[in-house]
């Protein structure tokens, strides 16, 4: 069949074309049209259709995605200052001092891992890794926040073991710790589960790399896995009209993952920064070589020719369009000096890794792509990368949401005995949400590198970085989609409070955060709503904190019919401390030590588990945030840290004190004396959820300095209790032996899923 | 002089670096070496640490043996050069035949990661001479191809020369035969064994204990002496 070449566009300007097949509207096609001023080949047609898709567009989260940048901390903020590079790049990095530069992102894979479990989780990890590779970073540490339907839904027991072996099969090949992250359960997700992915690289200042594609004459190499068939997906329409009978058909739409490819990638891509060989780099994922061509050369300064016959095929039938399009996985692209190319395959030769000069960057405007000697794609680069559609997409708030708030979690039945009380708590803390993720945590690497200071189940995960100076920093990934269906505005505020929360708890220093916002389908205004209140919020949180955003992910459409997930941002903070020796566990190991609730405790049951678990109810409003209050609170743990007045500490968030103190008794292998304070109901005591709070462990030769501490700077402290004995006693109430609440938190997950 | 212990890295390899760390942390001199160079650099000893080398492909270890590094480490070790296997070091090691057994998929068919409760059996191998016979130790373990088997007669043989060097306590994570952890040859100059010591020899990182050092001191003490 004929290559459908610039020159044969030209002469065949009313050719039909699968612009509606490709998932372009009618006026997007137009535009391209007139961009070109003929009609697109079909090869530029491919690379425009996946770059003007919603993932790889962001077209209709972009006009709310602003208010990150416009709302920005300034520069004499800790985290305002802090960022070295921002949202746009294939990761933000942050200065955490002593010349040391991270770079962290968070990443979203759900749709592919609802298919195919294993390597939908898979590829995600591997595709995350590169962003941060390509920054110049070696990574250092992945986490997974999680989200699957009903936990004793029959199809939660082919999605989610799926997805933990892909991501310790994957993850665990790399050589990267996994330390921490979220596996959440709720009937919202059940065909929808949102699988996401962070990863965390740390490099020197002098070795952060950008993708961009300057200096005309400078080489433009390809190297990594050869390009196969996979992961085409969107464009099987394309395919099929440009394949013929005698060619395979449906190939999956689900890349498929080789984490040894990966580790020598990594290592390889390493070896080339130590020696500074590169000019620009960029990784292959969301729309392979059409993403990395088209995205290199508008970030640089010329134009690029590319050889697309040169790029090494695992299956030589593939057409160009598809070569463009194909998501195969464990690629990079690189922009090398001429003089530098022999060293940089050199290099490659050493570490097994096929690699191709495929083109140059040239002096003109134009990415110019040729088959065999002919051009089948011209055009500005721009227009294909960061020009596309831009969509202002009606939102409005749903009718529903006045009757949801109205629906008050504080009247709900509550408890009327002590004996009650207790039985909730077992139910709560045993439930599948609340209970021990051990199992599947366990499943994954979190020693390799050997640097890992803290892991899952710690509120958040701990990685030193420099081996004598005892530098580190920590990441917490947290998000609660009930609170946000409650309202979305404090929903998002929430979980950037509880990440930021957790990471002080640890004793590192927030200083900026990447998200990850999975919601429904945007051409719902009910959904968009949601999705403007969530940016909103998060924006307006992210300035209140002082930490920026530094880079991030939207997945949209995670709806099964009318049915949307409930509108799930996920924030991940990153935070430093200076001698990871300081840092806070949650574990009670002392007994003696005395136990503080820090912050108010009000009567906020709105989303909470309590709700859930005992009378799956959602309604109300979630807790209050007061972010001024978190800052506080964030302050006085990293001070305690520092200065060694707390030997644990544990942030409140879902399940309430309650759930605290089983997890940091159980860590500890202690119990806990409580003494529920005059004026307040043990119920909410245990199980409320107002922000803004932790419990801590206070040796008492550290305690007057410690209330002082709290006094002096007007945060609330109240005495709970002691950590004591073998059970969690709330005296007065109940006592359950730590047995019995070991038993009761731990089994759970084991019995519905293994 | 400090004496010098070879770290190999094959394509896959994980805990390199970790496993130089371990080294220089008790007082060693780490020397990296690469799978394709049959020259060991003259070290005293070599590691080899755990990963996925050459993917797992085949089977664990499998593709490792037959690299040109190996040759002469299989040469030297048979000439008394001390060795020891971590995980997929280990792997290598049976593949080798340096070791007798091999390493099957876990029982329960899942990767699993845990600090692990061993015995150390065997005190006077060259890697394990800085612990008492009995000492009851805590490091992590990690894999997912973890279960050793041997046919009876090799397990009987293993016992009755006192070549199980570690056992499991505190149950068996993976099913391997007799709760074994790993073995020594006869020599005691070649060890293997399915956990990582060297993710277990700093106060602060890891599992916060430093039960693992040990193997590192063992064969400083060891080289110190014979030089």
């Amino acid at each position: 069949m004929t290559l459908d070449t610039v020159k044969h566009a030209n002469e065949t300007p009313d050719v039909d074309q699968p612009w509606a097949e490709l998932g372009l509207k009618q006026d997007e096609y137009e535009r391209i049209r007139s961009i070109l001023g003929r009609r697109p080949t079909g090869a530029e047609l491919a690379m425009y259709s996946v770059m003007w898709s919603e993932h790889c567009s962001y077209k209709s989260s972009k006009v709310h995605l602003r208010q990150f940048g416009e709302k920005a901390p300034e520069a004499d903020t800790p985290g305002g200052g802090a960022l070295l590079v921002g949202i746009g790049e294939n990761a933000g990095v942050v200065d955490v001092g002593q010349g040391y530069a991270v770079t962290f992102k968070v990443e979203s894979h759900n749709h592919p891992s609802y298919i195919e479990p294993y390597q939908g989780a898979a590829t995600g990890v591997g595709g995350i890794v590169r962003d941060i590779l390509a920054m110049g970073a070696r990574p250092v540490a992945v986490m997974d926040p999680l989200r699957f339907g009903a936990a004793d839904h029959p199809d939660t027991k082919r999605v989610l073991p799926g997805v933990v072996a892909g991501i310790g099969g994957y993850g665990n090949c790399l050589g990267l710790p996994n330390i921490g992250g979220e596996v959440v359960f709720d009937p919202c997700y059940q065909g929808n589960p949102l699988v996401n992915a962070l990863c965390v690289g740390v490099m020197k200042h002098e070795d952060i790399h950008l993708a961009k594609a300057s200096g005309a004459g400078n080489k433009v190499i390809l190297y990594g896995a050869r390009t196969g068939g996979d992961g085409i997906g969107g464009v099987s329409v394309l395919a099929s009209e440009t394949f013929d009978d005698s060619k395979p058909a449906k190939r999956p739409a689900v890349q498929v993952g080789d984490p040894f490819q990966e580790k020598l990638l990594i290592e390889c891509t390493l070896e080339i920064f130590r020696e500074d060989l590169v000019d620009g780099i960029q990784d292959l994922g969301g729309a392979g070589l059409s993403c990395a061509t088209s995205e290199l050369a508008s970030a640089g300064s010329g134009g690029m020719r590319v050889e697309l016959d040169r790029v090494p095929l695992r299956d030589a039938t593939l057409s160009p369009e598809e070569i463009l399009m194909s998501e195969s996985q464990e690629r990079m692209c690189a922009i090398v000096e001429p003089g530098k190319v022999d060293r940089f395959l050199e290099i490659c030769e050493k570490w097994d890794v096929i690699a191709t000069v495929i083109g140059e960057v040239t002096d003109g405007e134009r990415l110019e792509i040729f088959w065999h000697g002919e051009q089948i794609v011209d055009v500005p680069p721009r227009t294909v990368a960061h020009e596309g559609p831009v969509y202002e997409r009606p939102y409005a708030r749903p009718d529903w949401q006045d009757a949801l708030q109205a629906d008050d979690a504080n009247k709900l039945a509550r408890p009327a005995t002590a004996e009650e009380l207790r039985e909730q708590v077992l139910k709560v803390i045993s439930s599948p949400n609340q209970a021990s993720k051990s199992w599947i945590t366990d499943q994954y690497d979190r020693f390799v590198q050997g640097n890992t200071v803290l892991a899952q189940p710690e509120d958040s995960g701990m990685v030193r970085i420099d081996e004598d100076t005892n530098l580190g920093v920590a990441v917490a990934t947290d998000g609660n989609g009930r609170y946000a269906k409650l309202d979305p505005y404090t929903g998002a505020q929430l979980a950037l409070a509880e990440s930021y929360r957790n990471v002080a708890a640890s004793g590192a220093r927030p200083l900026a955060i990447s998200n990850c916002l999975n919601f429904g389908s945007p051409e719902d205004p009910a959904v968009m709503w949601q999705f403007a209140e969530a940016t909103r919020g998060l924006a307006d949180g992210c300035l209140a904190l002082g930490t920026p955003v530094t880079g991030g992910n939207v997945s949209l459409y995670n709806q099964t019919g009318e049915t949307a997930i409930h509108p799930t941002p996920v924030v991940a903070v990153l935070g430093v401390i200076d001698d990871v020796d300081r840092r806070t566990p949650i574990a009670f190991s002392d007994e003696g030590h005395l136990l503080y609730l820090l912050g108010d405790t009000k009567e906020e049951l709105g989303g909470s588990a309590w709700s859930q678990v005992v009378h799956d109810h959602l309604g109300g409003l979630p807790p209050a945030v007061d972010l001024d209050r978190e800052k506080l609170l964030g302050e006085i743990l990293i001070s305690a840290s520092r200065d060694g007045m707390v030997d644990a500490a544990h942030d409140l968030s879902d399940g309430g004190l309650i759930q605290a103190l089983t997890e940091s008794c159980l860590r500890g292998g202690k119990g806990a004396r409580i003494v529920v304070p005059d004026g307040i109901d043990p119920f909410v005591l245990l199980f409320s959820e107002s922000a803004g709070r932790a419990v801590v462990a206070v040796p008492r030769s550290e305690e007057l300095r410690f209330t002082d501490m709290c006094g002096a700077r007007g945060l609330p402290a109240a005495r709970i209790g002691v950590v004591d004995g073998e059970a969690i006693d709330v005296q007065g109430q109940f006592s359950i032996p730590l047995a019995e609440l070991r038993e009761a938190h731990e089994a759970t997950i084991p019995a519905l899923i293994a | 002089m400090t004496a010098r212990v070879g770290v190999i890295t094959f394509p896959g390899t994980l805990d390199d670096r970790d496993t130089q760390r371990a080294v220089r942390i008790a007082g060693l001199e780490p020397v990296p070496l690469w799978h394709r160079d049959k020259d060991l650099k003259q070290v005293d000893a070599v590691v080899l640490p755990g990963g996925f080398s050459y993917g797992d492909y085949l089977r664990a270890g499998a593709i490792s043996r037959f690299s040109p590094v190996m040759e002469t480490v299989i040469e030297q070790a048979r000439g008394g050069m001390p060795v020891l296997g971590i995980c997929n070091g280990f792997q290598v090691l049976t593949e080798t035949h340096l070791l007798p057994g091999a390493m099957l998929r876990n029982n329960h068919l899942h990767f699993i990661c845990r600090d692990q409760k061993l015995r150390v059996e065997n005190a006077d191998t060259a890697w394990t001479s800085d612990y008492e016979a009995g000492q009851e130790i805590s490091v992590p373990l990690k894999n997912i191809d973890g279960r050793y088997v041997a046919d009876e007669r090799t397990l009987d043989e293993l016992e009755a020369e006192g070549r199980v060097a570690f056992r499991y306590l505190d149950g068996n994570p993976n099913g391997s035969l007799r709760d074994i952890a790993g073995i020594t040859n006869a020599a005691g100059n070649v060890v293997g064994l399915m956990p990582h010591p060297e993710h277990a020899v700093e106060p602060g990182v890891g599992t916060g204990r430093t039960d693992g050092l040990g193997f590192f001191t063992s064969i400083l003490k060891r080289l110190v002496s014979a030089s």
